[in-house]
């Protein structure tokens, strides 16, 4: 390990072009072999994809027949639309983005709120108060299942989108005070010098001057709570019973192993469930895929 | 000066001082506590109970602990966790590495950076699905008549090995540690990637220049410089994996038997299929001691790795 790190730097070859340059024309045959197995590990992962695409537009007699790899040999939509129909699924579509949507702005503002007061603020015992958070961020949701279950059902909020709304609001912000906290503690102390010489109090500084300035971080928060909050299941499906305030995973997977349901519905029915992730991927790879690499270094 | 370090970052003047803040802490930790730090004590107090849900809990002290201790389907629900820890954790870091590396150092480099980055968001798709959905996609292909996989055996002459994927007792575990491998081994691949951004490139050329093959250098400089983030990628899967419920419940519902059972959807069946809420808590709580535990192991095993590096150094 020494030996290698000691190596002078400048034993690399001079007045040639730079190496970067050097190593793209030069692709040898083993290169190929690499960039050909990333390829098919590629087409591997996308393969479940390609396949739900397909056969959610053949009718089952043509399943039957052609098979799964055959294109559909004329395009069906009885399945989509039987199930779209079955599970009312604008409403569904509605109730996710509206449950999620919520959760994402509250857990946000939480997550502001708490974090304005460790990482700013500095309060006493801010670690131990950090720690906690982590907490409730790593505990399994088991272990909160039931007596949540009775709490609410008990004030009224069970079987209520509300009650999901609360329960991951507290979560998602646990996650958010984590991280903010830790991007607050960083603040550039001449900013909020300037700010309070100016004669701004606390609460104007936090809105006027910390929160815009932290609006890209907030901003990947946002969609993180959103993805994260439509794409939860337990709690959801123990809180949602009713039909009507179900939310998209819930509503798709208590229909699966249905009677009515043949093959190319199913089909179709999972197809529902990946479009409205694949939507928010393509609006949203670029912040996605930065997001969890500033959430890992942390 | 000291005492000005641990000030906020804010001056003030006159009345209040640092313990205004605790104000923006009152939501916070108001829902903190209703919604996480009760139900977590009551849970741990309704383990000494039991309870089916309408009539009073009854104290029954540790019955249920002992219960616990000679249950063969908690058990087999733990050891199955160990197969989801190599299905998220195991086969995902090290699969994650590798594919990090291929598309950084050599499909980045030499056939350019947009390919790398189509690539890494091809793995990373399955990651943005619900996990259920997931499941059901996967679900899908395995059905047992006339499922997509069998029915491809069946065309290219493999009938004989058309299978009941997930009906059978000795492929049901195999076909969800599929799903989940499927579904996570995007996420190392795009955190290794961006770790690999910090790796010297003046290392790695001089690594060359004394001899040392790709899997050598792989060795010596990459895994050593993105051991953070190896770290972190460990930690958050594991915790995931002794979590996983939805697949589970979208695919077997722990069967068939207790071959594919965990922790998690023992606990859910508990609590809303038998109405053994006491039961039901044990599980759940055992199983937050586990995840508390593993994290605890991490983070010293982390600590003691980073220590004998500064001292090797």
């Amino acid at each position: 390990m020494s030996a290698l790190t000691n190596a002078p730097a400048g034993a690399v070859p001079t007045g040639e072009p730079a190496p970067k340059r050097r190593n793209r024309r030069r692709r040898r045959p083993a290169d190929w072999v690499i960039l050909a197995l990333a390829i098919v590990f590629g087409v591997l992962i996308a393969f479940p994809f390609l396949l739900i695409v397909i056969n959610s537009f053949k009718s089952p007699a043509d399943y039957a027949t052609g098979g799964p790899l055959a294109l559909p040999t004329e395009l069906y939509f009885d399945g989509l639309v039987n199930f779209w129909e079955r599970v009312n699924f604008p409403e569904k579509l509605w109730n996710s983005i509206y449950t999620s949507g919520l959760v994402a702005l509250f857990a946000v503002v939480i997550s502001v709120l708490n974090a304005f007061a460790i990482g700013i603020g500095r309060v006493r015992g801010r670690t131990w108060i950090i720690v906690l958070f982590l907490l409730a961020n790593m505990l399994p949701q088991e272990a909160l299942l039931y007596p949540l279950y009775y709490m609410f059902k008990e004030v009224g909020l069970y079987n209520t989108t509300w009650a999901i709304i609360i329960i991951f609001t507290v979560i998602q912000s646990a996650f958010g005070t984590y991280l903010l906290a830790s991007v607050y503690g960083t603040f550039p102390k001449e900013v909020l010098e300037a700010a309070a010489l100016d004669g701004a109090n606390r609460w104007q500084i936090l809105w006027r001057v910390v929160v815009p300035i932290s609006r890209p971080t907030l901003s990947v928060l946002l969609i993180f709570f959103f993805i994260w909050t439509w794409n939860e299941f337990l709690i959801p499906l123990t809180f949602l019973v009713s039909n009507d305030n179900q939310t998209v995973p819930v509503a798709i997977s208590v229909l699966q192993g249905d009677r009515l349901m043949d093959v190319t519905t199913t089909s179709a029915s999972a197809l529902l469930g990946v479009i409205p992730t694949l939507i928010f991927f393509f609006i949203f790879q670029r912040t996605l895929t930065r997001g969890i690499t500033a959430g890992a270094v942390k | 000066m000291t005492r000005l370090a641990d000030e906020g970052l804010i001056p003030h003047r006159g009345k209040g001082g640092r313990a205004v803040y605790w104000l923006y802490l009152v939501p916070g930790l108001v829902l903190l506590t209703l919604i996480v730090l009760v139900p977590l004590v009551w849970n741990v107090l309704l383990t000494f109970t039991e309870w089916r849900g309408i009539r009073p809990p009854e104290f029954i002290g540790l019955e249920n602990w002992i219960e616990l201790a000679g249950d063969t389907t908690f058990w087999a629900s733990f050891r199955n966790s160990v197969a989801m820890i190599i299905a998220m954790v195991i086969v995902p870091t090290l699969l994650g590495l590798v594919l990090a590396a291929m598309l950084f150092d050599l499909v980045g480099k030499k056939f350019g950076g947009r390919l790398a980055s189509f690539m890494r968001a091809t793995y990373y798709l399955p990651q943005v699905l619900p996990v259920v959905v997931a499941g059901i996609v996967i679900g899908w292909i395995l059905r047992p008549e006339n499922g997509a996989l069998n029915t491809i055996l069946t065309d290219l002459g493999l009938g004989a090995l058309a299978h009941n994927w997930l009906g059978s007792p000795d492929t049901a575990l195999l076909s969800i540690m599929v799903v989940l491998v499927w579904v996570q081994i995007g996420y190392p691949v795009v955190i290794f990637m961006a770790a690999l951004q910090r790796v010297d490139p003046e290392l790695y050329e001089a690594a060359e220049l004394d001899g040392a093959n790709w899997f050598q250098r792989f060795r010596a400089i990459t895994v050593s410089v993105i051991r953070p983030e190896i770290f972190v990628v460990t930690l958050t899967c594991t915790i995931a994996a002794m979590k996983v419920f939805g697949p589970i419940f979208v695919l077997t519902r722990g069967g068939p038997g207790d071959s594919t059972m965990v922790p998690s959807y023992y606990a859910y069946s508990e609590f809303f299929q038998s109405q053994q809420v006491g039961y039901g808590a044990t599980i759940a709580t055992a199983l937050t001691i586990v995840i508390c535990v593993l994290v605890v192991l991490f983070i010293r095993a982390q600590n003691a790795v980073e220590k004998r590096e500064r001292s090797g150094l």
